[in-house]
């Protein structure tokens, strides 16, 4: 036996050793993986949303959402109501945006009528929508906060959104529920002193949006918590069929009030679409801060122009919709709504096909939620923006 | 506390622990569906305030709390989770049934998914009407409890002997309370 030889077997001993050694320490550091259970009640859910996590130490290896907790079987229960009782029911479905949930479903059933709003009425509608928005979108930007651990900025929220909604219930009578659309207009017109109201509401709003610029986007926490995380790149964003903020927040140019010729008052302003290449967590909120902007800028344009004349059509007391099937679908504060309605010549619509945004926008949250740590579950959640009742419907 | 669950507790010291109990309530919120955004403009908003009548609307837990508000839909997939949070409540312990939907399936009462009434699952004490209701309403509904509360018998909530719900808005069930003291808000 040479004298390498026996080095090399040294060596092989050695490394086998090494191995050993480090495979004990492996088996010492190996954790086990862990299901956590987010939910159905949980703050950082905005309602009743339920995430199941298979979790390998601070990492998500798996996370599925489990939905139905607020199923409460809308479609099912358009069909045995008449078309004006439906307005009242699709209030509930996005219960922030209330007023913009109505507007696609009218138009559909305005749509296989023939029939439509007159101009008056198609820029209160608009007016009315974009308040929505605001009075949504806003409560959404507190609300981030409230996931990161600042408690101020819900406050904020609460405080400025109440002004927004003193609007919608000195026009509509509701305060969260307006069931204010009518097919061929609007119920009533609008109230003496909304105007002016509505701008000082505006400027309040645009304030407000400063302030949460300042206190939560310029955060050097608020920045290391979203920037970066929860990255859904363009195609994935198609592929899922997100809509709304998210998929602009993709990258994506896409916007149905502008891309769409429906009967409503957007194209008689002047605003801008915002997208933002990053597609993180810190994109979708700040391309909805830069949306509730936009927002008041449209209502600003549009009260200078409201023109004049009736706020409803000539529609029959009774409405019988046509046979006949129709889709339409707006850009509402959380992506893409519509409703395919089918009438069979009935007082009430024989099928009603609901899409609301959340569905398929949380539909990408197993894909998300794959590899991040436990404190940006929360994070990617808030971000991505979903109501559960615009989920379950 | 056992001079309690006897029904023996001596008058000065019912009505000081009465008093204690409803000036401190911490309130589980368990919001489910729209008026969870109403309940949230009531407990964290600058403009309603909730904390003015000595209630806390932050408990860690459903094992830290005194009341639940459930404000929402109340569907049979939710249902199990509902009564057994309840359960985990200590006692003496209330419950607020807030909007229609909770008191009775609201605007969904032919829905095939929806639990008519919370009250199928757990005993109601205050039933707040309105869809969603303001967050006046829940302000009322929470002073009208208090009321209750710095008038009850301990030894009879004890024993589970109840009383009447109260409904927000509803002249009967005011004077059903002990004192005819008109409500703050």
């Amino acid at each position: 036996m040479t004298s390498t030889e026996s080095l090399i077997d040294r060596r092989q001993m050695a490394y086998i050793a090494a191995q050993a050694s480090d495979a004990r320490v492996n088996v010492e550091l190996e954790t086990e993986g862990m299901t956590l259970n987010i939910g159905p009640q949980h703050p950082a859910t905005h309602g009743t949303l339920r995430i199941i996590a298979r979790l390998d130490g601070e990492q998500v290896v798996w996370a599925e959402p489990s939905c139905g907790y607020m199923h409460r079987g809308y479609e099912k229960l358009t069909e045995v109501r008449t078309y004006p009782q439906v307005t009242a029911l699709i209030n509930r479905i996005d219960w922030l945006g209330s007023f913009a949930n109505e507007v696609p479903f009218i138009l559909a059933a305005e749509k296989l009528m023939e029939i439509e709003a007159p101009p008056r009425a198609q820029h209160i509608r608009t007016i009315l929508f974009e308040l929505s928005r605001i009075a949504n979108v806003s409560l959404f930007l507190g609300d981030l906060g409230v996931q990161l651990g600042a408690v101020t900025p819900v406050f904020m929220a609460f405080r400025d959104r109440e002004y927004v909604l003193n609007l919608i219930e000195a026009a509509t009578g509701g305060r969260f529920h307006p069931n204010f659309d009518r097919i061929g207009g609007l119920k009533d017109d609008l109230p003496a002193g909304f105007v002016d109201e509505t701008r000082v509401v505006m400027k309040k709003l645009r304030n407000f949006c400063d302030e949460i610029e300042n206190l939560l986007f310029g955060n050097e926490i608020f920045q290391s918590r979203t920037r970066g995380i929860g990255v859904i790149p363009k195609d994935v964003a198609l592929q899922y069929g997100l809509s709304g903020a998210n998929l602009r927040a993709s990258g994506v140019d896409w916007d149905l009030r502008r891309d769409q010729s429906l009967p409503m008052a957007w194209n008689k302003a002047d605003w801008k679409v915002w997208t933002h290449p990053d597609g993180d967590s810190f994109a979708r909120c700040w391309i909805r801060l830069q949306e509730v902007r936009e927002s008041t800028r449209i209502v600003d344009q549009l009260l200078d122009s409201i023109p004049s004349g009736p706020v409803m059509a000539k529609v029959p007391r009774i409405i019988k919709v046509p046979e006949g099937e129709a889709w339409v679908s707006t850009e509402n504060p959380l992506g893409e709504m519509g409703y395919y309605v089918v009438s069979k010549g009935d007082l009430g619509p024989f099928r009603t096909k609901i899409r609301s945004a959340s569905f398929n926008n949380i539909s990408v949250v197993p894909w998300v939620l794959k590899g991040v740590y436990v404190p940006d579950i929360i994070t990617i959640l808030a971000s991505l923006y979903f109501i559960l009742g615009d989920i379950d419907r | 506390m056992g001079l309690v669950d006897r029904g023996r507790l001596p008058k000065p010291l019912n009505s000081l622990l009465n008093l204690g109990r409803s000036y401190s309530l911490w309130v589980y919120q368990w919001g489910l569906a729209c008026c969870a955004i109403e309940m949230g403009a009531a407990f964290g908003s600058p403009r309603y305030d909730v904390m003015r009548l000595g209630v806390i609307p932050l408990p860690a837990s459903p094992r830290q709390a005194d009341l639940v508000v459930i404000s929402g839909t109340v569907t049979d997939k939710m249902a199990p989770a509902i009564r057994r949070l309840y359960e985990q409540m200590p006692d003496p312990k209330y419950v607020i049934s807030m909007g229609s939907c909770a008191n009775c399936g609201g605007p969904y009462w032919d829905s095939y998914s929806v639990t008519k009434g919370v009250d199928q699952l757990i005993p109601v004490d205050v039933y707040i009407p309105g869809c969603p209701p303001r967050p006046e309403a829940l302000l009322e509904g929470v002073v009208l409890l208090q009321q209750r509360i710095r008038n009850e018998d301990m030894g009879a909530r004890w024993r589970g002997e109840g009383s009447k719900p109260i409904i927000v808005g509803d002249k009967a069930g005011k004077s059903a309370l002990k004192s005819g003291e008109p409500s703050v808000v």
